[in-house]
């Protein structure tokens, strides 16, 4: 199977690497940056292309751009792993509509688009009898769209509860195992790269509610936007809270929830017992399905991380591979 | 409840039935016979459960029965649930929140443990609301949590998982 790969960073190094390294049978025609691309039909060599990103910061000629290799290189496939844009979903959006106009197959880590247009695109490649796959979105590694789909085919999905942002986990754990104020776990995150210099996206909840917008799209299909998320942040968590939640033999951790008969849709800090399954430590990410049949499954792994959410992204494309390209 | 009826057969069934009639649920039922009882009426002492409000129907219902209802329990509160606040608890009336609750009639704080550290700096407590039915905790929280953005607190709930 032919792939392009869009953007380089920790996803996309991650996945370069890994296709690179582990003769997965996919061959890689073109690949880009936000600085320059390359195209080959033949298959790039991604050891020199990793190289030199890492000498020059960039992966390719300059005269090549990312929508070149977007609309250009022959590929079955489009891995679309820029960064995300919560509020417009570019670049990325746009890559991933002219990538399903040219009825390629599509495969992303990118929040952005799916959280924004999920019902528009998942419209476009139906009609164009392409894939759309974004595994990696939500959880990193944790195979969670594949286990709802496949593993729990025909279940009805009652409720998802979450612990989807690990940047808050770390900082709950640490206020909870230490007794650190928010203020010192936070830059204790910053310390060991968990929390961005700016951690307003993950600690007021918005990270774990764009990824709850995306589960209750891609399972109900219920067209829930950012904005019906009721959403609570852990910037105003006290240790003492969190002591006072010991001693109930219980924590607080920032859950995400989706019930959709109750029509409740919400991130909040939530007391929670200690040996509940949803209790994960530092930057794990935990998912609990509650279904009719199967009733609870938690899924707990890591939540981020190059090769971790490289693993979500070559799931994908290998399922896409037996399911349409094989056979094609 | 503690009732008294005729010990004559089918009349314990007669008293027992409109429990489920209004949608009540029989916890346990003690029937001792007393030797030094006179022997035409019997005591039996029922725990139940009943839905908000129908206690006054099955009281009716029992009467119309001819069943004689000694004595009515205490109404107990079976729904526990513990949620922690945090913000400037005393300066926003503290006594008012928990009043809030217990003024309801149908739930109340029954524990509350607090911490508060230096002046002006955001207090954390913890409290334990009881109600009858789970729906009447609903209702606590759901006031709670007006109370709560009223008075610019933060509420940590837990996590039910009951779908």
């Amino acid at each position: 199977m032919k792939v392009a790969i869009i953007g380089m960073g920790s996803v996309g190094r991650g996945v370069a690497e890994m296709i690179a390294q582990k003769r997965l049978g996919i061959t890689v025609t073109g690949i880009a940056d936000s600085k320059g691309g390359r195209i080959d039909p033949d298959g790039i060599d991604l050891f020199g292309v990793l190289e030199k990103k890492q000498k020059t910061g960039s992966c390719g000629n300059k005269k090549i751009s990312a929508s070149d290799v977007v609309r250009k290189a022959d590929y079955d496939a489009l891995v679309e792993v820029t960064p995300t844009n919560a509020s417009t979903g570019e670049p990325g959006l746009g890559y991933i509509r002219q990538a399903i106009g040219r009825k390629k197959h599509v495969v992303t880590s990118n929040k952005g688009p799916i959280a924004l247009a999920y019902k528009d695109l998942t419209e476009r490649a139906k009609k164009n009898g392409v894939a759309l796959r974004h595994e990696a979105t939500v959880g990193g590694a944790i195979p969670v769209f594949h286990t709802i789909e496949h593993g729990l085919a025909g279940n009805e999905i009652l409720a998802i509860f979450g612990v989807l942002n690990g940047t808050c986990n770390f900082i709950l754990t640490r206020m909870a195992d230490e007794g650190l104020t928010y203020e010192q776990a936070l830059l204790e995150a910053r310390e060991m790269g968990y929390a961005e210099a700016d951690p307003t996206y993950d600690v007021q909840g918005i990270d774990a509610a764009i990824k709850l917008v995306i589960l209750a799209n891609t399972i109900w299909g219920n067209g829930v936007t950012l904005n019906d998320v009721n959403r609570t942040g852990i910037e105003l968590l006290t240790p003492d809270a969190l002591h006072l939640a010991e001693e109930e033999d219980c924590t607080i951790r920032l859950i995400a929830e989706a019930i959709p008969k109750k029509g409740l849709l919400r991130v909040s800090p939530r007391i929670i017992e200690k040996n509940h399954p949803l209790v994960v430590e530092g930057t794990l990410n935990a998912i609990t399905i509650e279904t009719d049949m199967a009733k609870a499954i938690t899924l707990i792994g890591k939540g981020a991380g190059s090769v971790e959410t490289a693993s979500a992204v070559i799931g994908d494309l290998l399922y896409i591979r037996d399911r349409y390209v094989e056979c094609a | 409840m503690k009732l008294e009826m005729k010990d004559a057969p089918g009349q314990l069934v007669a008293a027992l039935k409109p429990i489920s009639d209004v949608g009540g649920n029989i916890i346990a039922v003690i029937h001792q016979r007393d030797p030094g009882s006179d022997s035409d009426t019997l005591s039996v002492q029922i725990v139940l459960e009943l839905p908000k409000g129908k206690l006054g129907d099955l009281v009716t219902i029992l009467k119309e029965q001819g069943v004689h209802i000694q004595r009515i329990g205490e109404e107990r509160l079976l729904y526990r649930r513990t949620v922690i606040l945090i913000g400037h608890l005393m300066h926003t009336d503290l006594s008012d929140t928990v009043e809030r609750i217990d003024s309801t009639g149908f739930a109340e704080v029954s524990q509350l443990s607090m911490s508060m550290p230096a002046i002006n700096e955001r207090s954390s407590s913890r409290l334990t609301i009881k109600s009858v039915t789970k729906d009447d905790m609903e209702k606590a929280i759901s006031i709670l949590r007006s109370v709560a953005s009223e008075k610019d607190l933060l509420l940590i709930e837990p996590l039910e998982e009951i779908v």
